[in-house]
């Protein structure tokens, strides 16, 4: 070839084509994977509403993705005073619809945590599920710990009052001090801890490990104290919300 | 060092076919996994080193999207040598390793969901990770695709030996586990060796203690093998 390769043409133009070409791949790529990226995301979200009811700790994502109409009866969006809001209430009959605002599904937790700083202006999905005849209401609950993101999805029993299970993730904890959240042991040791004592809400404790525990606290992680109390704030500020919501429904 | 690797001659009239692995060739693939290995003799890549080495499986996955991408990256350039503007050459390098990094982001996300949670933010790290430029640099922009295929292949898998020593030790220690597999028992039940009052050792979750065994590694290292020694 003779093109002098010092040019500035030659030098723009080879950056033109390049950056085209290379472009036009990523966007294909991107677009061709979306499909699959999307169900992975909704899935791992089904799964972790599963995995905090009793007993369904091993459902694995994919199974969650087929077996979630079985166990997720009704859902429904509340406000911030444990009330209703107008046309969210669905049965598992309407199927799941991410792109629909009334669709207790649809509340990316994670962007409203971020972009409305008010915790009285966001929204609170809840997720009414039926487990060998038992009703369980799944609260997810948002929060941050060390480095980002910590979040988690509690089980509360038909009471409001005892918490029947617990699944924690985050983000990018410190893995072996604050991603333990996410292992069984310390999940585990929500299930029959009580949110409610004879004055009202009570929120859970959690505390540096080795002291005695109560009923309303539970063990931290050693080395993981800023995600541990992520934890804690996360729980504290967002189940009295879903507690006063259980409640009156079972007073009315 | 890395300079010294043979620059493969372009003569057009008399070219005699080289064998696939002759010794020259060989010597690419050889040479980084142990005189010239990219972590602890050229001291590079050595964040990722510090950072992904927590659990030996985060460390592996690294390791082959590092191999993935190296590869691609290596033998890309290596076919655009003759075109590449000389002045914006690390622009091209850096946009080629770019849209590798992403690919291989991408693809994780789609159908190794669980290993693209864990590795998080790394994925995106190996666009500064100092081996691929380097490689780019050095060796690919002067020589043709099988030598440049063969230079990748070496460099990851010596990127990739150091990780994964390290990762072993940081996981054994730190938690107690290879590869999520419980090997001193269980520490929160206080079986195997914590019921005789053994502790995990927390410092090895954290980055520093990569450096000390990085260190240890390169200490063995030339102690097993006197070339490496500087002696100024």
């Amino acid at each position: 070839m003779a093109v002098n390769k010092d040019s500035n043409a030659y030098t723009v133009t080879f950056a033109v084509i390049l950056v085209i070409v290379v472009g036009g791949l990523l966007a294909f790529i991107s677009n061709g994977l979306k499909p699959l990226q999307d169900k992975n995301l909704k899935n791992e979200k089904k799964q972790y509403i599963l995995n905090c009811l009793p007993g369904n700790k091993s459902i694995s994502r994919d199974q969650a993705g087929t077996e979630f109409a079985n166990f997720v009866k009704e859902r429904v969006i509340l406000n911030y005073n444990g009330e209703e809001l107008d046309n969210t209430f669905m049965s598992s009959d309407q199927l799941l619809d991410d792109k629909n605002p009334n669709d207790a599904f649809s509340i990316d937790l994670l962007k409203e945590y971020k972009t409305i700083s008010k915790k009285e202006e966001r929204n609170y999905p809840l997720f009414i599920c039926q487990v060998d005849g038992e009703k369980y209401y799944v609260a997810p609950v948002m929060g941050k710990g060390l480095w980002a993101a910590v979040w988690g999805y509690i089980a509360l029993d038909e009471k409001g009052e005892k918490i029947a299970g617990a699944v924690f993730d985050h983000k990018s904890e410190t893995p072996g001090l604050g991603a333990e959240i996410s292992q069984d042991f310390f999940e585990d040791q929500f299930v029959g801890k009580l949110i409610s004592n004879e004055s009202g809400y009570k929120a859970i404790e959690v505390n540096k490990p080795g002291s005695p525990l109560n009923d309303y606290q539970v063990d931290g992680i050693s080395g993981g104290t800023f995600t541990s109390v992520g934890v804690e704030e996360m729980m504290e500020r967002t189940l009295s919300v879903y507690q006063k919501y259980i409640k009156n429904l079972n007073r009315s | 060092m890395a300079e010294e690797t043979v620059i493969v001659e372009e003569k057009k009239e008399v070219r005699e076919r080289e064998p696939l692995f002759s010794k020259k060739n060989k010597k690419l693939i050889t040479d980084p996994l142990d005189e010239n290995n990219p972590v602890t003799i050229q001291v590079l890549g050595i964040c990722s080193a510090l950072a992904v080495t927590v659990q030996m499986k985060a460390a592996v996955v690294m390791s082959i999207s590092v191999l993935f991408v190296l590869l691609m990256a290596n033998i890309s350039v290596s076919l655009m040598r003759n075109l590449i503007p000389n002045r914006i050459r690390i622009i091209v390098q850096l946009v080629v390793v770019a849209s590798l990094v992403i690919i291989v982001d991408q693809v994780l996300k789609a159908y190794l969901y669980d290993v693209s949670k864990e590795l998080s933010v790394f994925v995106g790290l190996i666009i500064t990770n100092c081996i691929i430029m380097g490689r780019l640099e050095a060796f690919a922009l002067g020589n043709k695709v099988w030598p440049s295929t063969l230079d990748a292949l070496g460099n990851s898998i010596g990127y990739a030996m150091v990780l994964v020593v390290v990762s072993f030790f940081k996981e054994l220690f730190g938690s107690g586990k290879l590869f999520g597999m419980e090997i001193f028992g269980n520490a929160t039940e206080g079986t195997g060796l914590y019921a005789m009052g053994y502790m995990d050792n927390g410092l090895m979750l954290l980055p520093p203690s990569s450096l000390i065994i990085v260190a240890i590694y390169i200490w063995v290292q030339k102690m097993r093998n006197p070339n490496l020694i500087e002696t100024h």
